[in-house]
């Protein structure tokens, strides 16, 4: 069973195409990361897929409830502990697996701390963390290693292989190579949207070009 | 040929180039003839000279009304069909209901004054054209505030909806909160309440004339609209290339 | 959903979380009107009615931008949308927590506020039972305006001045119940309109108000 098929997409940010004619899919077991210059449009492809925004052409496929977004804000409630947060979320998604999530991500000993108490790179963690109690197959995740320091990098990337080899999936945008081996590279650069009349305007800025 | 055709942003244009000067000058003459004839009708024998008012009065509360439901009717042409001439025609018509409903309220204040001994009554039909204004002030308020044009169309096209519904709702609920002084409706059609034909046809060709002069102002506006919104694709993809 | 409730209800009672500031306004404002109106209780008496449901209107209003705006900033929202529940579910059940941090406080406490203001003993229950009624729709209306205000710098000024617009029925309503009732009147119009402006509203805004978090999502 197929993950996710992406056909023939555009997305669009500020009203214009960003990029267009991507494509690919990715089976359980696969990685995908996302490269290409900044303001490419790697966000809005990852929030297209995540359901967050529609696409402006094209098809993207995803079996019922499977993708698991996280993106530069972690979701965090400062007030929360860092169980509290990741039990809120598991209650939401439906899943579990709070203590083994904290494990993972080597947080047990902050678990009882506000999450306003917790360094850039703990938040970054547990933020991580969280995509493990959703228990959700399809990650999609942006730029996921900001503020990580190198070891927490390679935890993250052990993280990645477990829940590949569990039968997930991944689809990364980042710039860093994580060490993630099995992981194929799409490029973004050469789907760059061409300015043109179309058929469907994205926005008021294709409509009255 | 559909109707539809004429939502495309380069057709819109080059209708309206030619339509406008007709819609400017027909509504030149209606205002001036309809505002002119009314001022020589006759006093009326209860109201005096204070009942030429009218002609600038009943109008202007006419297209206040008329004006949010085109507004309702190009939001929901948005929402549906996704034309973008549609959203900025409401957005253009706006500014036009609000200074409408503001002439309806002044005008009413200045009649209500000689008539009611009264500048402001929290009469039904006054309190409901207040609410309108502000749902006027909170529509126009709402499309400058959000920069990104195609989440204001989508905002406001939404606000249009669900306000045109609580607009209905508060003029049902201020009915019920206060009866009132303001006269029935001008143009009843109820016997015996009916104007005399000396006030009723100037009336007429005043309420044309607005209708006109709104039309008119309503395609220059929405002619900026369309130019600015070029404008900002222009700057939008120079920004990116 | 039982667990975003249950989150919301305890973000808004932990440090910060602004419980009781809508209660604190209310009990300013009306220890304010009689300095402002005279301590005569045939001047407090029948305006009494009116400033309560307009003191809890605006103490409702002052915390309505918080429903979506700290869930918007720290990513949360974009969260809850991708999550199973509907999002026309998140945000009934987010106006259900405002209305239990704020509306809930504000009605235990109208009835000694009342007793300030001079309202008759007579209208007592009737203000406590149009506001449990009106309440309601206030919160699911803020939660309207704090949909499509969400994204926006500077959006809580605007935020008033749309939802204020949509107040007015059960403003008009609610009030009419609780002056009615001080006079002995008749409650029962006002009262099943004002019931059922909250049923509506309770029906409908979820969807026009999920729309506008899309909306502002995208």
């Amino acid at each position: 069973m197929t993950l996710l098929t992406v056909e023939g997409l555009a997305v669009s940010r500020g009203g214009l195409r960003a990029v267009e004619g991507v494509g690919f899919t990715l089976d359980p077991g696969q990685a995908l990361i996302l490269r290409g210059p900044n303001g490419i449009g790697k966000t809005t492809l990852l929030r297209t897929v995540a359901g967050l925004q529609p696409p402006v052409e094209g098809r993207i496929t995803i079996p019922d409830d499977a993708v698991a977004y996280a993106a530069h804000a972690d979701g965090l409630k400062p007030a929360l502990t860092a169980a509290e947060n990741l039990r809120f979320w598991a209650q939401v998604f439906g899943g579990d697996g709070v203590a083994a999530a904290l494990a993972a991500m080597d947080l047990q000993a902050l678990a009882d701390r506000p999450a306003a108490a917790l360094s850039a790179g703990q938040k970054r963690r547990l933020g991580l963390a969280r995509l493990l109690v959703t228990g959700r197959p399809l990650w999609v995740l942006d730029e996921p290693t900001v503020s990580l320091d190198a070891a927490s990098v390679a935890r993250f990337a052990v993280v990645i292989r477990d829940h590949l080899g569990q039968g997930g999936a991944a689809l990364i945008a980042t710039h860093i190579d994580l060490g993630v081996a099995e992981a194929r590279v799409l490029d973004l650069t050469p789907f760059r949207a061409r300015p043109g009349r179309t058929s469907r305007p994205s926005g008021f800025n294709e409509a009255f070009a | 040929m559909s109707i539809w055709e004429y939502a495309n942003p380069t057709k819109f244009m080059r209708t309206t180039d030619g339509l406008l000067p007709w819609l400017v000058a027909g509504a030149a003459v209606c205002c001036v003839g309809g505002l002119v004839w009314g001022f020589l009708t006759p006093q009326d024998f209860r109201q005096g000279s204070t009942v030429k008012i009218v002609f600038l009065h009943v109008p202007a509360a006419m297209m206040a009304i008329n004006i949010w439901v085109m507004m309702l009717v190009a939001s929901l042409i948005w929402i549906i069909r996704r034309h973008h001439v549609s959203a900025l025609a409401a957005k253009a018509a706006a500014p036009i209901g609000a200074v409408m409903t503001l002439i309806a309220l002044a005008t009413g204040a200045i009649w209500g004054q000689p008539m009611w001994g009264t500048w402001w009554e929290w009469d039904p039909r006054l309190t409901s054209f207040l609410i309108l204004f502000l749902f006027y002030v909170g529509y126009i308020a709402l499309w400058s505030a959000v920069e990104d044009p195609d989440s204001a169309a989508d905002l406001t096209g939404v606000l249009c909806l669900v306000g045109s519904v609580f607009a209905l709702l508060s003029r049902y609920a201020v009915l019920f909160w206060n009866q009132g002084l303001h006269q029935g409706a001008s143009l009843s059609v109820a016997p015996g309440e009916r104007m005399s034909a000396v006030y009723r046809y100037p009336l007429y060709l005043s309420m044309l004339g607005f209708m006109l002069l709104f039309l008119a102002l309503v395609l220059i506006r929405t002619r900026t609209e369309i130019r600015r919104r070029r404008l900002a694709a222009l700057q939008a993809r120079e920004m990116r290339a | 959903m039982i667990a975003l409730l249950i989150r919301d209800l305890r973000l808004a009672t932990r440090a910060g979380g602004g419980f009781g500031l809508g209660v604190a306004f209310f009990l300013v404002l009306s220890a304010l009107v009689p300095f402002g109106i005279g301590p005569d209780r045939a001047a407090l008496a029948p305006v009494a009615p009116g400033i309560l449901w307009v003191g809890a209107l605006l103490a409702c209003l002052l915390s309505l931008d918080r429903i979506f705006a700290l869930d918007h900033e720290d990513g949360s929202l974009d969260l809850l949308a991708t999550a199973p529940l509907p999002l026309e579910g998140t945000v009934a059940v987010k106006a259900l927590a405002h209305w239990i941090t704020t509306g809930l406080p504000l009605i235990l406490a109208a009835p000694v506020f009342g007793v300030l203001l001079q309202l008759p003993p007579a209208a007592m229950p009737w203000l406590v039972l149009s506001l449990l009624l009106g309440t309601p729709a206030l919160s699911m209306l803020g939660a309207f305006g704090a949909a499509i205000t969400v994204g926006l710098r500077r959006g809580g000024l605007l935020l008033s001045l749309l939802v204020l617009p949509l107040y007015i029925p059960t403003l008009i309503f609610g009030a009419e119940v609780t002056r009615r009732g001080a006079e002995g009147a008749a409650v029962q119009t006002p009262l099943v309109f004002l019931a059922g402006i909250t049923l509506a509203a309770a029906a409908l805004i979820p969807f026009a108000a999920a729309a506008a978090l899309r909306i502002n999502l995208r």
